[in-house]
């Protein structure tokens, strides 16, 4: 099971706790998903005086560590007091860093995110980048303090799954020694399947779950398709072939008619 | 025997005139003279539709939402039965092929038929959903004629409870009785465009942004509404009014032109399944949980609430204890 800063974690899930029907729901997916780690994302509106406080106690219920995000931010200085006001709500040190770079596709800006990522590391958080698949990214980001990665599948929210394998096998390739996880744009469990079998550590989900017609269906099915990726992985697969062959030898077959 | 309603909102006057109607006696118990600002129903939007609302809401709220237009109107409130339109922008398409799977009672339109129906969309949609049962009120003018109503009843409006059963329905001020209750907080926008002809609420479809329209006639058009897991009933903020707006401007770019009239923010008291609750505590009977169903499924509490109380039928909707205090237990 993967290890994130130092605290090894039971489940290779994340999932996120926005966009169910009702908090009720959302208990039932994470039952069923077997999360190790809940994200959350802090809105302005939520912070302030206690405002949010019956919403947080139902995510601090379900007994998981928390890790909030940035989402929305499109600024450093956005990202940055995000937080900082998450490390005081949720008293943690551990945040989700989203440095939105357009509008439209919400991929990261690499350039603010690597920026913001000094910045917490250097006051102390322990950040979770979302990132592309892009490898001279993750050095920096690396190099920035950041000791997990969370390259993209996907942009958020559009079920795409994995775009790009082969920059997502050559970023696990390259950093065999960093804990890898794909964040964003998983739409079906053999997406999480995939991540699995590319040897990623673990993946974040939200979307997927939350707007299923049966989240906690879902949310199982995801559950199923990490353990048998997983499974996959380590079992050291074959390699793919373009010639046929045989799983039984055809000379010296016995001919029986 | 006198029943006190504690709160004078949706909830709490729906109840008292169920109960004012099936002859028992009543006074109605609130700091205020009559509807307003203050009551989270002020700023709801009124639209009864209770197939559109199966899109994300548990079965009970479509098949009690479904006793609303008729009992509105017996209660002498307008009521627009002109059935509901979900439309979406072009390049959101599945979002509409999602809403149709999971809603029913709908016909599927064409660009053709959606202006037959609506022209006042002038044909921006080439695709649409109908829901043809479904009707809006007037949600601000449903309260008053709820509480002239009353009190023309001679139903009095009181201090403090006397020493009979209390109805508390006060929503999120109730909160310190029902440890399981929260605040989800909405914002909407009212404002007036008299070039815009619309004639039936509107929803518009949106992976990000998603937006409701209500008419409320003379050109004025109620905006809904965020949904935000928070008690804050601070002013809207910058953010939520441009939502609505820019995606109203999406929907029609004449409400660029549209003067604003009101701003308005509140929290809707909601409990973890966001459905409605009966539960009684002693003397006193809490009705609330309406979340986003305020006017919806205002008429089926009242049913079952005066049920309760005048002939002992145990509400589907009662449970004993709350939803955190079960699992502490």
């Amino acid at each position: 099971m993967p290890t994130f800063y130092g605290t090894q974690v039971d489940s290779r899930l994340m999932l996120g706790t926005a966009q169910y029907p009702s908090p009720a729901v959302l208990e039932q997916a994470f039952r069923r998903s077997g999360a190790g780690i809940a994200t959350v994302s802090l809105r302005r509106e939520s912070a302030g005086e206690g405002a949010g406080e019956s919403f947080w106690g139902l995510i601090r219920d379900l007994g998981l560590p928390v890790l909030p995000n940035t989402a929305g931010c499109h600024t450093v200085r956005e990202a940055v007091t995000t937080a900082q006001m998450a490390r005081e709500m949720f008293g943690t040190d551990w945040i989700k860093l989203e440095v939105v770079g357009h509008p439209d596709t919400l991929q990261p800006d690499p350039f603010g995110l690597v920026e913001a990522a000094r910045i917490l590391s250097d006051d102390g958080f322990k950040v979770f980048p979302y990132t592309t698949e892009d490898g001279v990214l993750a050095g920096r980001l690396l190099d920035a303090g950041c000791e997990v990665l969370m390259p993209w599948g996907a942009p958020i929210g559009t079920g795409l799954g994995l775009n790009n394998v082969y920059g997502l096998r050559t970023l696990r390739a390259q950093f065999p020694d960093v804990p890898l996880v794909i964040d964003a744009g998983l739409g079906m469990p053999s997406h999480a399947a995939m991540a699995m079998e590319l040897g990623y550590d673990a993946i974040l989900l939200n979307t997927a779950v939350a707007k299923a017609g049966d989240p906690a269906a879902m949310a199982e099915g995801f559950a199923r398709a990490l353990e048998a990726g997983r499974l996959g992985y380590e079992a050291d697969p074959m390699e793919p072939r373009d010639m046929a062959a045989p799983s039984t030898p055809v000379i010296g077959m016995a001919f029986l008619e | 025997m006198t029943y006190t309603v504690l709160g004078a909102g949706v909830m709490g006057l729906a109840v008292a005139a169920e109960l004012t109607a099936r002859g028992a006696t009543v006074q109605l118990c609130d700091p205020h003279e009559r509807p307003g600002p203050h009551a989270c129903s002020w700023w709801a939007g009124g639209m009864l539709a209770p197939d559109c609302e199966s899109e994300t809401a548990e079965e009970p709220v479509t098949r009690l939402g479904r006793e609303a237009a008729d009992w509105w109107q017996a209660r002498g409130v307008g009521v627009e039965r002109r059935g509901s339109l979900v439309v979406t922008p072009g390049r959101d398409r599945a979002e509409l092929d999602r809403f149709a799977r999971r809603t029913a009672h709908h016909s599927s339109l064409d660009a053709e038929a959606i202006d037959a129906l609506e022209p006042g969309l002038e044909r921006r949609f080439s695709r649409a959903l109908h829901f043809a049962d479904e009707a809006h009120i007037d949600p601000r003018a449903a309260l008053a004629t709820l509480r002239d109503g009353l009190a023309a009843a001679g139903v009095p409006r009181v201090g403090m409870s006397g020493d009979g059963p209390v109805i508390d329905c006060r929503g999120l001020a109730a909160r310190e009785a029902l440890s399981d209750l929260r605040g989800v907080r909405g914002e909407m926008v009212v404002l007036r465009a008299p070039d815009v002809h619309l004639t039936r609420p509107i929803r518009l479809l949106h992976p990000r942004h998603p937006l409701y329209i209500v008419p409320r006639g003379d050109g004025v058009y109620m905006l809904g509404a965020t949904q935000i897991e928070s008690d804050s009933r601070a002013p809207a903020t910058a953010r939520s009014v441009m939502e609505l707006l820019s995606t109203a401007y999406a929907l029609h770019p004449a409400f660029g032109e549209a003067a604003l009239l009101e701003i308005g923010a509140d929290a809707r008291p909601a409990f973890p399944d966001n459905l409605p609750r009966i539960r009684q505590r002693g003397a006193t009977t809490h009705v609330n949980g309406l979340f986003r169903h305020g006017f919806l499924l205002a008429p089926a509490m009242a049913r079952m609430t005066a049920d309760w109380l005048l002939d002992g039928t145990r509400p589907e909707v009662m449970d004993d204890e709350d939803h955190r205090q079960r699992r502490t237990a």
